[in-house]
């Protein structure tokens, strides 16, 4: 930047936004352009200042002049008399507070600090039971100028532009789906939204629903004009009550404000939305089952093409998105798909919201832009792992998803190099695991759900995960043998080859990932009956290493059992007739003097009492 | 009652909203808003989602409204809104004193409700040791 004399920089955070910092920015480009000034001077656009009170805020770099409140008629003047002739605008200028405060700011804080708020923008800023609190902040102006200034194609190439890709989980891009349905054929069309979240660890789109409604309604409006649909209906796990409450309140109020129902804004545009609560089967978030569900079916997928956007609710026409999908389109259709396409990477545009979880420190609803490294997320943003345990894996994408190791840390959260890990990105559950887990049964726990939540209709799915699943209960049960691996390896590529949908196409990838990166996990569990981790009960045996035992007692205390023994400041034992293996010693002690050993490392040996022990 | 939640504009009634209608709402509301930050010299946001609720978020919003009722502060909104995205550190509040960044706190419980009512809200003083950040997020 040293080429430039001046440097402005521009608040774009949420509150200068909405005090209309990005009128400002354009006047002050128009303006240094009219100046021949833009090769002298930079503008752009910062996070959050914190101020938001006093925005637009504008900080001149190198004077470090903060002025406050602008608006774009003052621009004018402050580029004559600052940038030309040098002569700082003190009526524009930021009155320092009575008092200094220690609390950090956002940008102190890496929870805070590597985060971009798009489809979370009004995420705790406003009442989500106020339809006025969302339009203060432009709410519903997107689809005003999409009822009354745009045409569908108009729309369409609006969102095609942006690269704005489907947020459920498969990355299909929006504005192609968009387009594929405006051209179907049909005397009716439908417009839906998927709010079936069903991955365990995902609650993002049930945060949005329940933060910021609206913009789910607004987003639906918006593509029911794109495609002519003149229904909607949101497909709402009935497990999110608070999500389905507040999306009601916000239909409610949006139809008598005429922002729903007939002639909206007087654009001669209809379109009404109603909820459907689903029964909370996992299958009914993939698009053919849920279409089903819908109809008053069994929810169960049927065969594509004929593919929904031809063919879909009631055999009509329909598009679905995903909750996080629709909270992204009033923005793009606002700013422009230039404007979407300034985050993220060429093929993975924007931002991305994640649901943190599992053994990181801070755990929560992230939005992140789109190319951002996994470390960053985790160390950064998640605060390392907790009890300052080791890093061993994190889950993206749920059931469908996979685990990715240490070693692939650095690759960039996109929809293309997280397939080359073997997980997706998915809806967006990310849940990182520490070296306290075993992944032979991480990989059962996710099998183990989608061997449940299979509908049966397709046998490759309804046996083969069942296969599937019998082989790691084998495998963490001690019953494991040569060649396991290699059938669960088999196994999984016939199931993802002939599976109907995808449920039973992706149901292997954990199993596949972590065969891929923590094979040697799973042979220690078949070659020699030994859980590392100490999760797989069977397969373990708890005992202290006198070196590093200090004798503090803290795991004789903790031991349910009384199985722990030992004089004060002297090396315990553990008992193994009494051991039921329940690893609260392993957890407790301070001093890694807890190891776990391989099932038999005492058999036969009569100073650990195994004697009595099976086998 | 010296309290108010932020409550609904007259505006609902109105049988068909015109582009035009819209935008008055915004600017109306904005403007009102405004407004209430003069009659209002702080505004305390109790963050409601799931998250929020299940650690306790309502018993947090009963003692903040108790101990401003006690204090008859008549110039203090009080107002709900979803998960602040750290639902680990739930119970979570923002107080916003007019001209000054939000602050949030996390982790509360009743005794810490009461202070920041004390302190903060009522004395203009940020509560330290409980704030967890300032400002807000970068959103563009």
């Amino acid at each position: 930047m040293e080429r430039y004399r001046a440097n402005l920089m521009l608040c774009g955070g949420t509150g200068c936004i909405a005090t209309g910092s990005l009128k400002v920015r354009d006047a002050l480009i128009e303006e240094l352009k009219q100046r021949r000034l833009e090769d002298e001077i930079s503008v752009t656009l910062t996070g959050c200042n914190g101020f938001c009170a006093q925005g637009p805020i504008l900080i001149v770099h190198p004077d470090e002049i903060f002025y406050q409140k602008l608006k774009p008629e003052d621009v004018p003047y402050l580029v004559e008399e600052h940038l030309l002739k040098g002569r700082p605008v003190e009526k524009f200028m930021y009155r320092e507070p009575l008092e200094k405060t220690t609390v950090p700011s956002m940008n102190e804080i890496p929870f805070f600090k590597y985060q971009v708020l798009r489809a979370l923008r009004n995420k705790g800023l406003i009442d989500p039971e106020k339809i006025e609190d969302y339009i203060a902040r432009d709410g519903y102006m997107a689809a005003a100028k999409a009822l009354t200034e745009m045409t569908p194609a108009e729309i369409i190439k609006e969102l095609k532009d942006s690269g704005l890709r489907g947020r459920g989980g498969a990355g299909f891009p929006t504005g192609l789906k968009w387009e594929l349905c405006s051209m179907a054929r049909g005397d009716q069309k439908y417009i839906l939204c998927n709010g079936d979240e069903g991955d365990p660890g995902a609650f993002m789109d049930r945060s949005i629903m329940e933060a910021d409604p609206h913009v789910v309604l607004e987003g639906m409006i918006i593509g029911a004009k794109a495609i002519g649909a003149t229904k909607g209906y949101i497909y709402v796990r009935a497990e999110y009550p608070l999500a389905v409450k507040r999306l009601q309140l916000a239909i409610d109020q949006a139809r008598e404000m005429g922002l729903l129902g007939d002639d909206i804004l007087n654009s001669g545009f209809s379109l009404d939305i109603e909820i459907y609560e689903g029964a909370g089967a996992f299958v009914c978030g993939e698009e053919t089952a849920l279409m089903r569900s819908l109809e008053g079916k069994r929810g169960m997928p049927i065969p594509r093409p004929p593919f929904p956007v031809n063919q879909g609710l009631w055999g009509k026409p329909t598009v679905l998105n995903n909750v996080e999908t629709y909270a992204n389109i009033p923005q793009i259709i606002l700013n422009g798909g230039d404007w979407f396409r300034s985050l993220g990477t060429e093929k993975s545009t924007g931002t991305k919201v994640f649901a943190l979880t599992g053994a990181v420190n801070n755990i929560g609803l992230i939005e992140v832009p789109m190319g951002i490294p996994l470390r960053r997320i985790i160390f950064d943003i998640g605060g390392g792992i907790k009890k300052g345990r080791r890093f061993k894996a994190v889950q993206l994408g749920g059931p469908s998803g996979g685990c990715i190791p240490e070693d692939l840390l650095d690759t960039p959260v996109t929809y293309e190099d997280i397939v080359k890990t073997g997980a997706i990105v998915g809806s967006g559950g990310m849940v990182v695991m520490d070296d306290y887990n075993c992944m032979v049964n991480v990989a059962k726990f996710f099998l183990e759900f989608t061997a449940d939540e299979s509908c049966g209709k397709c046998p490759p799915c309804r046996i083969g995960t069942r296969v599937m699943l019998d082989k790691l209960i084998d495998i963490t049960e001690g019953r494991g043998r040569a060649g396991d691996i290699e059938l669960l390896e088999d196994l999984a590529g016939d199931i993802i080859r002939t599976s109907l949908c995808g449920l039973g196409q992706t149901a292997p990838n954990p199993v596949l990932t972590t065969i891929r990166y923590f094979r040697d996990e799973y042979e220690s569990h078949i070659d020699q009956h030994w859980c590392k981790a100490g999760v797989c009960r069977e397969l373990s045996t708890f005992y202290i290493d006198a070196e590093a035992c200090t004798g503090c007692g803290a795991c004789a205390r903790a031991c349910p059992q009384d199985a722990i023994t030992g004089e004060r400041k002297k090396p315990h034992v553990i008992d193994q007739t009494l051991c039921i293996k329940c690893r609260t010693c392993y957890e407790k002690c301070k001093f890694n003097a807890v190891k776990v050993g391989p099932r038999d490392m005492f058999k036969g040996d009569e100073a650990h009492s195994t004697a009595g022990r099976e086998e | 009652m010296p309290l108010q939640t932020n409550e609904t504009k007259g505006g609902r009634t109105m049988a068909k909203l015109t582009v035009e209608d819209l935008k008055k709402i915004k600017e109306g509301y904005k403007a009102e808003r405004a407004l209430r930050e003069g009659a209002f010299r702080v505004k305390v946001t109790v963050h409601m989602g799931t998250c929020g609720l299940a650690a306790g978020a309502r018993e947090i919003m009963n003692v903040i409204i108790d101990e401003l009722d006690k204090r008859g502060a008549a110039d203090v909104a009080v107002s709900t809104s979803g998960c602040a995205g750290l639902c680990s550190r739930e119970p979570m509040i923002t107080v916003q004193v007019l001209d000054e960044p939000p602050v949030k706190y996390c982790d509360l419980n009743e005794e810490k409700a009461r202070r920041i009512v004390a302190e903060h809200v009522m004395g203009g003083k940020v509560v330290e040791e409980l704030a967890l950040v300032r400002g807000c997020e970068t959103s563009y």
